[in-house]
């Protein structure tokens, strides 16, 4: 399709990298990629702690489930439109509601990460006189690791493609291409913005998948083809890779 | 209040549109998921291919593809058929690899009995594997319901009626009332639809309430890790 | 026991199922028969609008006058780009939409020369396709302006977008994506007027972000159209622009063959009562008011006598 030709052309040109250009390829990258990681780190901050208390004590359980499938309910763009509305243009209100967006799949991931440990694994834990703090750090966490890095991993992920909507109330982003093509009729335009994010998505994949295999214990790895069949108390879940699952 | 007085009909149009808008692709994605859920569980080479599809789908932001689209189907950009196949396939990229779970979370021993006790392919799929499959298919639709409802109100910024013109007019009014109102409705009628949904489930799979088997565990999770 | 129970829920499930199919397929319309797969039905006429209070209110005037006068009519409002909407008229699956005179010309001829509003009513005939025509425009005008704040005005001494070039500060301009591009935007001010500024994409067209921004200093120009409230009621100042790089954009309505001469003219009869203070008022109690552009196009038509 010639409208895919020219965008690649505009995305290869190293002139349009250039920070003379009105809009910079490479600044634009950077503010999405920025924008993505700032909410991801607050959104992380405020979640994995509960999520993980919850995760370990199995309590409030039900509230998160509730408040997590509200909060997915709500619609970014409107989220969005109020905060901007109430205190005004720039990077504060599309941050809040890529902050609410991310939560619920953090939170998730925490606690069912936890969940899925084997609870004889835990009593184990506890029996060799292990300190709650150290159940969680050494035993659970670890365990949990798939699901919990699956969690932000969704999250991320949601984040990026709806980090376009930024530019709609004054902050950057790659969503500037986006506009810019629509207000003009200019689809390669369009389409140079909507492949730079779905670029983006796809190196933080890669990043994930890199750190998922860094990070999660080669025991934990290697259990997981068998271990539905293995009579674990929790069932096999859907490991490390949680439905993506957001309103850009 | 008093906007949403004055406005009443407005906002129900605009929740009505919105609602129609948002059934056919929930129902459709769910019907086109399945083979392709059972494609991608039955040939393990697909489904890598199938899920990491689906997944790169998901990471498409909406607004561009609801601008792309309409190049390749021939649709105005404007046309809910436009916003229908966007929606459905976002609602796909959930609900295939949804479905290739809840396949696998079926134990091999009852698919081994179910064969030993004479069930063809076809008829173990429908009278065995399915119903089995049930409940973490329902996890999934649900995520489907909640997602594609909000995912409407984006149609705003291209004028699609919907709950979202009630986002763009308030922003360019600065309309509080009205954007909260926008806001409130889409997360009720996504509330709404989902305890449908659940009651749908309930009334098909009477079983599943009796006891607490694996892949209702299964079930939660999907919900839960969504 | 067990099987009385799956019934009723059954039941309550057919019935919740049944409930919402018919809500979505009933009344007010099958949305794959809205939009622009549509084509008007016999004597139908379909107005559309911009995704832009303003232009819906308008629409809306239009569409109580021709309904007044017996016609049918169909709305399809809110429509976000002239590239969707132009075409849809083309096609007949609109047939009336107000439009501005000089974003009109500009879509069909990126480079012509007309600036004058007169030049470009001289040359929209020619510029626009075949089928569809323009009515008479009205005496408001709603576009693009530079505008500043008072204090910014008289601090630095700058009326004019000709003054622009001699500040020495940073020039910020809050306004849609697309001004970016266009030739009265941020590349036409560096060509025209050679004053270099930046633009601070704001996408409400000039609505309560854009005001906020440039009150509290966050771009130092604002794109606010012409017939907003905002620009008296915040007492800015928007700024001249003597070589004339913004073109006028009148009110001027774009039709195709479905409108006949009767639907015409009480469409020009509106447009006539159309001035300046008019439509600024209309666009003051929208955002004042937020009534919605039924109410206001009603009241419009029966003060100016259009419809009693």
């Amino acid at each position: 399709m010639n409208y895919f030709g020219s965008a690649f052309a505009f995305i290869l040109d190293p002139v349009n990298w250039s920070a003379s250009e009105a809009n910079p390829i490479g600044s634009r990258l950077g503010e999405h990629l920025w924008y993505t990681l700032l909410a991801l780190v607050i959104s992380a901050a405020i979640a994995l702690p509960i999520g993980l208390l919850i995760g370990h004590t199995g309590r409030g359980r039900q509230a998160a489930v509730l408040i997590s499938g509200g909060a997915r309910a709500l619609p970014t763009l409107g989220v969005i439109t109020l905060l901007a509305v109430l205190i005004g243009i720039g990077l504060r209100a599309p941050l809040i509601a890529f902050v609410i967006l991310a939560i619920p799949s953090i939170l998730a991931g925490a606690y069912s990460g936890l969940e899925a440990v084997d609870r004889k694994t835990i009593d184990a834990a506890r029996a060799m006189g292990m300190t709650e703090w150290q159940i969680l750090r050494q035993v659970e966490v670890p365990l949990g690791l798939p699901l919990i890095i699956g969690g932000l991993r969704s999250a991320t992920l949601q984040i990026v493609a709806t980090a376009t909507l930024a530019y709609y109330v004054g902050a950057e982003g790659l969503g500037s291409f986006i506009f810019l093509g629509l207000g003009t009729n200019d689809y390669p335009t369009t389409l140079v913005g909507a492949i730079l994010v779905v670029a983006l998505a796809v190196v933080l994949e890669i990043v994930y998948s890199i750190i998922q295999r860094l990070v999660v214990p080669a025991g934990v790895r290697a259990i997981r083809p068998q271990n539905d069949r293995s009579g674990a108390t929790r069932s096999r879940s859907v490991v490390g890779s949680p439905l993506q699952e957001g309103n850009k | 209040m008093n906007w949403v007085v004055q406005n009443a009909s407005y906002v129900g149009d605009s929740a009505l549109a919105h609602l129609q808008l948002s059934i056919p692709p929930i129902i459709l994605s769910f019907v086109l998921s399945v083979p392709l859920g059972w494609v991608a569980n039955r040939y393990r080479p697909v489904r890598g291919v199938l899920l990491t599809v689906a997944g790169l789908l998901y990471a498409i932001p909406s607004l561009p593809l609801l601008i792309v689209l309409p190049l390749f189907i021939g649709t105005g950009l404007r046309s809910p058929v436009n916003v229908i196949v966007v929606l459905t396939l976002y609602g796909m990229a959930l609900m295939v690899r949804s479905t290739a779970d809840a396949l696998e979370a079926v134990e091999p021993d009852v698919r081994q009995s179910a064969t030993a006790v004479g069930f063809s392919p076809w008829g173990r799929f429908w009278s065995v594997d399915f119903p089995l499959a049930g409940p973490v298919l329902l996890a999934g639709m649900r995520v489907v319901v909640v997602s594609t409802v909000s995912l409407v109100t984006v149609g705003g910024v291209l004028g699609v009626n919907g709950l979202g013109l009630l986002f763009t007019d308030g922003l360019q009014r600065a309309i509080i009332p009205e954007i909260v109102t926008g806001i409130v409705l889409v997360v009720v009628m996504a509330l709404i639809l989902d305890a449908l949904l659940v009651l749908l489930g309930r009334a098909l799979m009477p079983w599943t309430r009796a006891t607490a088997t694996p892949s209702r565990r299964a079930a939660r999770r999907v919900l839960a890790t969504a | 026991m067990f099987t009385a129970k799956r019934g009723r829920l059954a039941l309550v499930g057919a019935v919740a199922i049944g409930a919402m199919v018919a809500l979505a397929g009933c009344s007010s319309g099958d949305p794959l028969k809205s939009g622009s797969d549509s084509s008007a039905s016999g004597d139908t006429i379909v107005i559309g609008s911009q995704q832009y209070y303003s232009n819906e209110i308008i629409a809306e005037a239009y569409a109580q006058a021709l309904e007044n006068a017996g016609f049918k009519v169909d709305r399809q409002f809110n429509i976000g780009q002239r590239s969707v909407y132009l075409p849809e008229l083309e096609k007949g699956t609109i047939d009336v939409i107000p439009d501005y005179s000089g974003s009109l010309l500009q879509y069909y001829d990126a480079k012509t020369t007309a600036k004058s509003e007169s030049d470009i009513e001289s040359a929209l005939p020619d510029a626009l396709p075949s089928g569809l025509k323009t009515l008479k425009a009205a005496e408001a005008t709603d576009q693009d302006t530079y505008t500043v704040t008072k204090d910014f005005s008289t601090k630095n001494d700058i009326t004019s977008l000709a003054d622009l070039k001699d500040y020495s500060g940073k020039l910020v301009v809050g306004a849609n994506a697309e001004f970016q591009t266009r030739p009265y935007g941020i590349t036409g001010l560096k060509s025209v007027y050679g004053a270099t500024a930046t633009l601070k994409a704001i996408a409400d067209s000039g609505g309560a972000n854009t005001v906020a921004a440039l009150k509290n200093g966050q771009v130092q120009l604002a794109d606010i159209y012409s017939a907003s409230p905002a620009i008296k009621a915040n007492d800015f100042v928007s700024l001249e622009d003597p070589e004339n790089m913004i073109l006028p954009q009148h009110v001027i309505p774009v039709v195709d063959s479905k409108v006949d001469s009767k639907a015409a003219g009480i469409i020009e009869d509106v447009n006539a009562k159309l001035t300046q203070s008019a439509l600024i008022d209309l666009n003051t109690t929208s955002v004042d008011d937020k009534s919605s552009a039924a109410v206001i196009a009603k009241k419009f038509l029966s003060d100016t006598g259009l419809v009693k």
